[in-house]
Protein backbone atom coordinates (compact mmCIF):
# COMPACT_ATOMS: atom_id res chain seq x y z
CA UNK A 1 0.00 0.00 0.00
CA UNK A 2 1.18 3.27 -0.60
CA UNK A 3 0.85 7.23 0.03
CA UNK A 4 0.09 9.41 -2.91
CA UNK A 5 3.70 10.89 -2.90
CA UNK A 6 5.62 7.94 -2.47
CA UNK A 7 7.07 8.13 -6.24
CA UNK A 8 7.91 5.40 -8.86
CA UNK A 9 10.99 3.54 -9.11
CA UNK A 10 12.22 0.77 -11.81
CA UNK A 11 14.09 -2.12 -10.75
CA UNK A 12 17.01 -3.71 -12.27
CA UNK A 13 18.09 -6.46 -11.28
CA UNK A 14 21.43 -8.40 -12.27
CA UNK A 15 20.86 -12.16 -11.69
CA UNK A 16 24.40 -13.67 -11.78
CA UNK A 17 27.87 -12.37 -11.49
CA UNK A 18 29.13 -11.07 -14.85
CA UNK A 19 25.78 -10.57 -16.15
CA UNK A 20 24.27 -7.45 -17.17
CA UNK A 21 21.38 -5.55 -14.89
CA UNK A 22 18.05 -6.53 -16.58
CA UNK A 23 14.49 -4.33 -16.00
CA UNK A 24 12.02 -6.58 -14.14
CA UNK A 25 9.54 -4.00 -13.16
CA UNK A 26 8.76 -1.25 -10.76
CA UNK A 27 7.31 0.10 -7.38
CA UNK A 28 6.57 2.70 -4.80
CA UNK A 29 8.68 3.97 -2.29
CA UNK A 30 9.47 7.01 -0.35
CA UNK A 31 13.30 7.38 -1.10
CA UNK A 32 16.12 4.86 -2.97
CA UNK A 33 16.91 2.98 -0.03
CA UNK A 34 13.53 1.66 0.67
CA UNK A 35 13.20 1.15 -3.12
CA UNK A 36 16.00 -1.44 -2.52
CA UNK A 37 14.80 -3.32 0.09
CA UNK A 38 11.42 -3.46 -1.18
CA UNK A 39 12.61 -4.65 -4.38
CA UNK A 40 14.66 -7.25 -2.65
CA UNK A 41 11.53 -8.53 -0.97
CA UNK A 42 9.19 -8.41 -4.24
CA UNK A 43 11.66 -9.86 -7.16
CA UNK A 44 14.15 -11.50 -5.53
CA UNK A 45 12.37 -13.99 -3.20
CA UNK A 46 14.23 -17.06 -4.69
CA UNK A 47 17.73 -15.65 -5.29
CA UNK A 48 16.98 -14.56 -8.18
CA UNK A 49 19.84 -11.81 -8.55
CA UNK A 50 23.18 -10.44 -7.13
CA UNK A 51 22.69 -7.02 -7.39
CA UNK A 52 19.98 -4.62 -7.43
CA UNK A 53 19.23 -1.09 -9.04
CA UNK A 54 16.85 1.29 -9.00
CA UNK A 55 16.00 4.31 -10.92
CA UNK A 56 13.43 6.47 -10.18
CA UNK A 57 10.86 6.32 -13.21
CA UNK A 58 10.63 9.79 -14.13
CA UNK A 59 14.17 10.65 -14.59
CA UNK A 60 14.01 7.75 -17.40
CA UNK A 61 13.85 9.25 -20.63
CA UNK A 62 12.18 6.80 -23.45
CA UNK A 63 11.90 6.65 -26.92
CA UNK A 64 8.81 7.32 -28.64
CA UNK A 65 6.90 4.34 -29.75
CA UNK A 66 5.16 6.04 -32.65
CA UNK A 67 8.63 7.77 -33.82
CA UNK A 68 10.75 4.18 -33.50
CA UNK A 69 10.56 3.36 -37.70
CA UNK A 70 12.37 6.94 -38.11
CA UNK A 71 14.20 7.12 -35.37
CA UNK A 72 16.08 3.59 -36.02
CA UNK A 73 15.61 4.15 -39.69
CA UNK A 74 19.81 5.29 -40.05
CA UNK A 75 20.95 1.63 -38.86
CA UNK A 76 18.43 -0.09 -41.47
CA UNK A 77 20.40 0.17 -44.70
CA UNK A 78 23.71 -0.43 -43.04
CA UNK A 79 23.97 -4.32 -43.99
CA UNK A 80 28.03 -3.79 -44.22
CA UNK A 81 27.93 -3.43 -40.43
CA UNK A 82 27.59 -7.13 -40.28
CA UNK A 83 30.46 -9.56 -40.91
CA UNK A 84 28.05 -11.62 -43.16
CA UNK A 85 28.00 -9.14 -45.40
CA UNK A 86 31.53 -10.06 -47.09
CA UNK A 87 31.75 -12.69 -49.37
CA UNK A 88 35.33 -14.64 -48.20
CA UNK A 89 36.33 -18.03 -50.07
CA UNK A 90 35.60 -21.25 -47.79
CA UNK A 91 39.56 -22.00 -47.75
CA UNK A 92 40.38 -18.70 -46.35
CA UNK A 93 40.59 -19.80 -42.46
CA UNK A 94 40.76 -18.19 -39.06
CA UNK A 95 38.56 -15.10 -40.28
CA UNK B 1 6.46 -3.88 -16.53
CA UNK B 2 7.56 0.06 -17.51
CA UNK B 3 5.35 2.41 -15.96
CA UNK B 4 3.08 5.25 -16.21
CA UNK B 5 6.00 7.06 -15.15
CA UNK B 6 7.69 6.74 -18.43
CA UNK B 7 4.40 7.83 -19.98
CA UNK B 8 5.65 11.47 -19.03
CA UNK B 9 7.70 11.84 -22.59
CA UNK B 10 4.80 10.69 -24.59
CA UNK B 11 1.70 11.66 -22.93
CA UNK B 12 0.76 12.98 -26.47
CA UNK B 13 0.45 9.43 -27.87
CA UNK B 14 -2.10 8.58 -25.95
CA UNK B 15 -4.50 11.01 -27.27
CA UNK B 16 -2.58 11.23 -30.96
CA UNK B 17 -4.08 14.57 -32.21
CA UNK B 18 -1.84 14.02 -35.33
CA UNK B 19 -3.32 10.33 -36.92
CA UNK B 20 -6.48 9.61 -37.41
CA UNK B 21 -7.99 6.89 -35.26
CA UNK B 22 -8.93 4.53 -38.16
CA UNK B 23 -5.15 4.84 -39.05
CA UNK B 24 -3.96 3.61 -35.55
CA UNK B 25 -6.35 1.33 -34.88
CA UNK B 26 -5.42 -0.60 -38.18
CA UNK B 27 -1.82 -0.57 -37.01
CA UNK B 28 -2.84 -1.92 -33.14
CA UNK B 29 -5.21 -4.84 -35.32
CA UNK B 30 -2.47 -5.91 -37.17
CA UNK B 31 0.11 -5.67 -34.38
CA UNK B 32 -1.75 -7.72 -32.58
CA UNK B 33 -2.10 -9.76 -35.52
CA UNK B 34 1.28 -10.75 -35.54
CA UNK B 35 1.08 -11.49 -32.38
CA UNK B 36 3.15 -8.57 -31.51
CA UNK B 37 3.25 -6.97 -27.70
CA UNK B 38 1.63 -3.77 -27.09
CA UNK B 39 3.66 -1.59 -24.71
CA UNK B 40 2.55 1.50 -22.48
CA UNK B 41 3.34 4.10 -24.46
CA UNK B 42 2.04 2.75 -27.75
CA UNK B 43 -1.56 3.68 -28.88
CA UNK B 44 -4.37 1.58 -28.03
CA UNK B 45 -7.81 1.76 -27.97
CA UNK B 46 -9.70 2.83 -25.15
CA UNK B 47 -11.90 0.12 -24.44
CA UNK B 48 -8.82 -2.19 -24.93
CA UNK B 49 -7.49 -0.30 -22.17
CA UNK B 50 -10.13 -0.23 -20.17
CA UNK B 51 -10.64 -4.09 -19.84
CA UNK B 52 -7.40 -4.58 -19.38
CA UNK B 53 -7.53 -2.01 -16.44
CA UNK B 54 -10.17 -3.72 -15.29
CA UNK B 55 -8.87 -7.41 -15.68
CA UNK B 56 -5.63 -6.43 -14.33
CA UNK B 57 -7.04 -5.15 -11.12
CA UNK B 58 -9.17 -7.56 -10.40
CA UNK B 59 -6.68 -10.18 -10.70
CA UNK B 60 -4.63 -7.73 -8.31
CA UNK B 61 -7.21 -7.26 -6.10
CA UNK B 62 -7.71 -11.28 -5.73
CA UNK B 63 -4.07 -11.90 -5.52
CA UNK B 64 -4.69 -9.34 -1.74
CA UNK B 65 -7.80 -10.47 -0.98
CA UNK B 66 -6.26 -14.35 -1.43
CA UNK B 67 -3.69 -13.95 1.06
CA UNK B 68 -6.68 -13.79 3.75
CA UNK B 69 -8.41 -16.88 4.08
CA UNK B 70 -4.60 -19.39 4.09
CA UNK B 71 -3.16 -16.16 6.98
CA UNK B 72 -5.72 -17.34 9.17
CA UNK B 73 -4.22 -21.01 9.30
CA UNK B 74 -0.47 -19.28 9.90
CA UNK B 75 -0.60 -19.51 13.28
CA UNK B 76 -1.89 -22.77 13.58
CA UNK B 77 -0.04 -24.56 10.99
CA UNK B 78 0.09 -28.50 12.40
CA UNK B 79 4.54 -28.11 11.71
CA UNK B 80 7.04 -25.68 11.39
CA UNK B 81 7.60 -26.92 8.12
CA UNK B 82 4.15 -26.70 6.98
CA UNK B 83 3.98 -23.29 8.40
CA UNK B 84 7.48 -22.21 7.09
CA UNK B 85 5.53 -23.21 3.37
CA UNK B 86 2.29 -21.56 4.27
CA UNK B 87 4.23 -18.02 4.77
CA UNK B 88 6.31 -18.26 1.79
CA UNK B 89 3.30 -18.54 -0.03
CA UNK B 90 1.12 -16.09 1.24
CA UNK B 91 4.06 -13.88 0.91
CA UNK B 92 4.02 -14.79 -2.92
CA UNK B 93 0.61 -14.04 -3.31
CA UNK B 94 1.63 -10.44 -2.26
CA UNK B 95 4.12 -10.20 -4.08
CA UNK B 96 1.87 -11.36 -7.38
CA UNK B 97 -0.47 -8.31 -6.56
CA UNK B 98 2.37 -5.69 -6.31
CA UNK B 99 3.71 -7.02 -9.48
CA UNK B 100 -0.03 -7.16 -11.14
CA UNK B 101 -0.72 -3.68 -9.73
CA UNK B 102 2.52 -2.03 -11.41
CA UNK B 103 0.94 -3.40 -14.69
CA UNK B 104 -2.37 -1.80 -14.22
CA UNK B 105 -0.24 1.57 -13.35
CA UNK B 106 1.24 1.32 -16.89
CA UNK B 107 -2.58 1.93 -18.36
CA UNK B 108 -2.77 5.19 -16.57
CA UNK B 109 -4.28 4.27 -13.71
CA UNK B 110 -2.87 5.54 -9.72
CA UNK B 111 -2.24 2.62 -6.92
CA UNK B 112 -4.12 5.28 -4.85
CA UNK B 113 -7.42 4.50 -7.01
CA UNK B 114 -7.01 0.92 -7.51
CA UNK B 115 -6.63 0.59 -3.71
CA UNK B 116 -9.62 3.09 -2.90
CA UNK B 117 -11.82 0.88 -4.93
CA UNK B 118 -11.18 -2.38 -3.61
CA UNK B 119 -11.48 -0.66 -0.17
CA UNK B 120 -14.66 0.88 -1.31
CA UNK B 121 -16.01 -2.62 -2.37
CA UNK B 122 -16.87 -1.03 -6.06
CA UNK B 123 -14.18 -3.47 -7.32
CA UNK B 124 -14.67 -6.87 -7.94
CA UNK B 125 -12.30 -10.00 -7.04
CA UNK B 126 -11.67 -14.06 -7.40
CA UNK B 127 -15.53 -14.71 -5.84
CA UNK B 128 -13.49 -17.86 -4.52
CA UNK B 129 -11.99 -16.11 -1.49
CA UNK B 130 -14.79 -15.27 -0.34
CA UNK B 131 -15.35 -18.81 1.47
CA UNK B 132 -13.78 -19.60 4.71
CA UNK B 133 -11.20 -21.91 5.72
CA UNK B 134 -12.76 -23.98 8.40
CA UNK B 135 -10.15 -26.66 9.02
CA UNK B 136 -6.24 -27.65 8.14
CA UNK B 137 -7.35 -29.77 5.09
CA UNK B 138 -9.05 -26.33 3.10
CA UNK B 139 -5.41 -25.05 3.42
CA UNK B 140 -4.48 -28.14 1.37
CA UNK B 141 -7.58 -27.95 -0.74
CA UNK B 142 -6.74 -24.54 -1.69
CA UNK B 143 -3.54 -24.84 -2.90
CA UNK B 144 -4.49 -27.97 -4.99
CA UNK B 145 -7.80 -26.65 -6.44
CA UNK B 146 -7.58 -23.04 -6.12
CA UNK B 147 -4.14 -22.57 -6.84
CA UNK B 148 -4.34 -25.20 -9.93
CA UNK B 149 -7.64 -23.42 -11.10
CA UNK B 150 -5.51 -20.53 -11.29
CA UNK B 151 -2.44 -21.51 -13.01
CA UNK B 152 -4.83 -22.86 -15.50
CA UNK B 153 -6.26 -19.70 -15.95
CA UNK B 154 -2.74 -17.75 -15.99
CA UNK B 155 -1.02 -20.03 -18.52
CA UNK B 156 -2.40 -18.54 -21.54
CA UNK B 157 -2.07 -14.90 -20.46
CA UNK B 158 1.70 -15.44 -20.51
CA UNK B 159 0.94 -15.05 -24.23
CA UNK B 160 -1.70 -11.41 -23.82
CA UNK B 161 -1.03 -9.13 -26.26
CA UNK B 162 -0.18 -6.52 -23.27
CA UNK B 163 3.51 -6.97 -22.31
CA UNK B 164 3.48 -5.61 -18.87
CA UNK B 165 0.76 -8.10 -18.02
CA UNK B 166 2.19 -10.93 -19.90
CA UNK B 167 5.35 -10.47 -18.19
CA UNK B 168 4.12 -10.18 -15.08
CA UNK B 169 1.94 -13.88 -15.82
CA UNK B 170 5.30 -15.22 -16.42
CA UNK B 171 6.51 -14.39 -13.12
CA UNK B 172 3.72 -15.44 -11.45
CA UNK B 173 3.48 -18.81 -12.86
CA UNK B 174 7.32 -19.55 -12.36
CA UNK B 175 6.20 -18.89 -8.88
CA UNK B 176 3.17 -20.35 -8.69
CA UNK B 177 3.64 -24.22 -9.17
CA UNK B 178 5.32 -24.82 -5.72
CA UNK B 179 1.85 -23.18 -4.53
CA UNK B 180 -0.46 -26.72 -6.43
CA UNK B 181 2.52 -29.05 -5.67
CA UNK B 182 2.20 -28.29 -1.66
CA UNK B 183 -1.63 -28.14 -1.55
CA UNK B 184 -1.58 -31.79 -2.64
CA UNK B 185 0.80 -32.80 -0.61
CA UNK B 186 -1.08 -31.68 2.29
CA UNK B 187 -4.16 -33.76 1.05
CA UNK B 188 -1.95 -36.77 0.16
CA UNK B 189 -0.87 -36.46 3.76
CA UNK B 190 -4.37 -36.07 5.25
CA UNK B 191 -5.75 -39.12 2.79
CA UNK B 192 -3.35 -41.48 3.86
CA UNK B 193 -4.21 -40.44 7.42
CA UNK B 194 -6.35 -41.62 10.40
CA UNK B 195 -9.99 -41.88 9.49
CA UNK B 196 -10.61 -38.64 10.83
CA UNK B 197 -7.91 -37.12 8.78
CA UNK B 198 -9.15 -38.47 5.38
CA UNK B 199 -12.95 -37.45 6.37
CA UNK B 200 -10.76 -33.96 6.70
CA UNK B 201 -9.46 -34.01 3.57
CA UNK B 202 -13.00 -35.06 1.88
CA UNK B 203 -14.87 -32.68 3.70
CA UNK B 204 -12.34 -29.79 2.35
CA UNK B 205 -13.30 -31.76 -0.82
CA UNK B 206 -16.41 -31.43 -0.51
CA UNK B 207 -16.41 -27.09 0.17
CA UNK B 208 -13.99 -26.46 -2.32
CA UNK B 209 -15.17 -28.45 -5.33
CA UNK B 210 -17.83 -26.08 -7.32
CA UNK B 211 -16.46 -22.89 -5.67
CA UNK B 212 -13.14 -24.18 -7.76
CA UNK B 213 -15.05 -25.05 -10.97
CA UNK B 214 -16.49 -21.63 -11.19
CA UNK B 215 -13.68 -19.65 -10.59
CA UNK B 216 -13.10 -20.02 -14.32
CA UNK B 217 -16.45 -17.61 -14.97
CA UNK B 218 -19.84 -17.68 -16.36
CA UNK B 219 -20.50 -20.30 -19.16
CA UNK B 220 -19.54 -19.18 -22.23
CA UNK B 221 -22.99 -18.67 -23.46
CA UNK B 222 -23.34 -16.10 -20.20
CA UNK B 223 -19.91 -14.13 -21.01
CA UNK B 224 -20.25 -11.67 -23.57
CA UNK B 225 -16.65 -9.96 -23.32
CA UNK B 226 -15.10 -12.83 -23.99
CA UNK B 227 -15.25 -13.03 -28.29
CA UNK B 228 -13.83 -9.36 -28.09
CA UNK B 229 -10.93 -10.16 -25.38
CA UNK B 230 -9.82 -13.09 -27.41
CA UNK B 231 -9.55 -10.95 -30.49
CA UNK B 232 -7.20 -9.17 -28.41
CA UNK B 233 -5.44 -11.87 -27.68
CA UNK B 234 -6.05 -10.99 -23.39
CA UNK B 235 -7.66 -14.06 -23.70
CA UNK B 236 -6.68 -17.51 -25.65
CA UNK B 237 -9.12 -19.76 -24.25
CA UNK B 238 -12.99 -19.61 -23.48
CA UNK B 239 -14.41 -19.76 -20.09
CA UNK B 240 -15.37 -23.50 -20.08
CA UNK B 241 -12.51 -24.76 -22.50
CA UNK B 242 -10.45 -23.58 -19.06
CA UNK B 243 -12.92 -25.09 -17.19
CA UNK B 244 -13.33 -28.79 -19.26
CA UNK B 245 -9.63 -28.75 -19.28
CA UNK B 246 -9.46 -28.42 -15.11
CA UNK B 247 -12.42 -30.81 -14.26
CA UNK B 248 -10.42 -33.31 -16.94
CA UNK B 249 -6.93 -32.94 -14.94
CA UNK B 250 -8.09 -32.83 -11.40
CA UNK B 251 -10.62 -36.07 -11.24
CA UNK B 252 -7.96 -38.50 -11.76
CA UNK B 253 -6.04 -36.61 -9.32
CA UNK B 254 -9.07 -36.84 -6.91
CA UNK B 255 -9.17 -40.55 -7.44
CA UNK B 256 -5.26 -41.06 -6.92
CA UNK B 257 -6.00 -39.58 -3.59
CA UNK B 258 -8.91 -41.70 -3.30
CA UNK B 259 -11.40 -38.97 -1.92
CA UNK B 260 -14.45 -38.85 -3.88
CA UNK B 261 -15.42 -35.46 -6.34
CA UNK B 262 -18.67 -34.09 -4.66
CA UNK B 263 -20.81 -34.67 -7.96
CA UNK B 264 -22.90 -37.28 -8.55
CA UNK B 265 -23.72 -37.11 -12.44
CA UNK B 266 -19.46 -37.07 -13.31
CA UNK B 267 -18.80 -39.18 -16.25
CA UNK B 268 -15.97 -40.05 -18.45
CA UNK B 269 -17.22 -39.83 -21.66
CA UNK B 270 -15.77 -42.05 -23.90
CA UNK B 271 -16.67 -40.77 -26.86
CA UNK B 272 -15.26 -37.13 -26.06
CA UNK B 273 -12.40 -38.21 -24.25
CA UNK B 274 -13.90 -35.55 -21.72
CA UNK B 275 -15.23 -35.63 -18.15
CA UNK B 276 -18.88 -34.67 -18.31
CA UNK B 277 -19.76 -32.95 -14.71
CA UNK B 278 -23.50 -31.93 -13.58
CA UNK B 279 -25.13 -29.17 -13.60
CA UNK B 280 -23.59 -26.08 -11.91
CA UNK B 281 -25.58 -24.01 -9.36
CA UNK B 282 -24.71 -20.43 -11.16
CA UNK B 283 -26.89 -18.84 -8.45
CA UNK B 284 -24.31 -19.62 -5.87
CA UNK B 285 -21.72 -17.79 -8.05
CA UNK B 286 -24.01 -14.46 -8.51
CA UNK B 287 -24.57 -14.15 -5.20
CA UNK B 288 -21.16 -14.03 -4.16
CA UNK B 289 -19.90 -12.15 -6.86
CA UNK B 290 -22.85 -9.72 -5.67
CA UNK B 291 -20.95 -9.39 -1.81
CA UNK B 292 -23.71 -11.91 -0.51
CA UNK B 293 -21.18 -15.05 0.02
CA UNK B 294 -20.38 -16.37 3.14
CA UNK B 295 -17.51 -13.97 3.66
CA UNK B 296 -17.06 -11.27 1.59
CA UNK B 297 -18.10 -8.56 4.43
CA UNK B 298 -15.25 -10.25 6.95
CA UNK B 299 -12.90 -10.15 3.81
CA UNK B 300 -13.62 -6.09 3.00
CA UNK B 301 -13.46 -5.53 6.44
CA UNK B 302 -10.07 -7.11 7.14
CA UNK B 303 -8.52 -5.05 4.23
CA UNK B 304 -9.84 -1.83 5.20
CA UNK B 305 -8.74 -2.34 9.04
CA UNK B 306 -5.27 -3.57 7.36
CA UNK B 307 -5.47 -0.22 5.29
CA UNK B 308 -6.34 2.19 8.30
CA UNK B 309 -3.80 0.43 10.87
CA UNK B 310 -0.67 0.48 8.46
CA UNK B 311 -1.64 4.51 7.55
CA UNK B 312 1.34 5.39 10.85
CA UNK B 313 4.13 3.20 8.89
CA UNK B 314 3.25 5.01 5.53
CA UNK B 315 3.07 8.40 7.41
CA UNK B 316 6.29 7.77 9.38
CA UNK B 317 7.88 6.52 6.62
CA UNK B 318 7.31 9.21 4.23
CA UNK B 319 7.79 11.93 7.13
CA UNK B 320 10.88 10.35 7.43
CA UNK B 321 12.41 10.88 3.73
CA UNK B 322 10.90 13.99 3.53
CA UNK B 323 13.53 14.52 6.77
CA UNK B 324 16.04 13.11 5.20
CA UNK B 325 16.06 15.09 1.77
CA UNK B 326 15.45 18.31 3.81
CA UNK B 327 19.03 16.99 5.96
CA UNK B 328 20.39 16.81 2.08
CA UNK B 329 19.65 19.95 0.95
CA UNK B 330 20.88 21.65 3.94
CA UNK B 331 24.04 20.02 3.79
CA UNK B 332 24.76 20.85 0.27
CA UNK B 333 23.87 24.62 0.96
CA UNK B 334 26.19 24.75 3.64
CA UNK B 335 29.31 23.14 1.54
Amino acid sequence: MTSPDWPLFEVFIRSRSGLEHKHVGSLHAVDARMALEHARDVYTRRLEGVSIWVARSSDIAASDPLDADAFFEPARDKVYRHPTFYAIPEEVKNL
Amino acid sequence: MYTQGLDSLGKDCLQAPSQDAAALTARFDAKVERDEKIEPKEWMPDAYRRTLVRQISQHAHSEIVGMLPEGNWITRAPTLRRKAVLIAKVQDEGGHGMYLYSAAETLGVSREELVAQLLAGTAKYSSIFNYPTLTWADIGAIGWLVDGAAIMNQIPICRCSYGPYARAMVRICREESFHQRQGFEIMMTLARGTPAQRAMAQDALNRWWWPSVMMFGPSDAESPHTAQSMRWKIKRFTNDELRQHFIDVTVPQADFLKLTVPDPELRWDEESQHYRCGAIDWSEFHRVVKGHGPCNRERLAARRRAHEEGAWVREAASAYAAKERARATASKESA
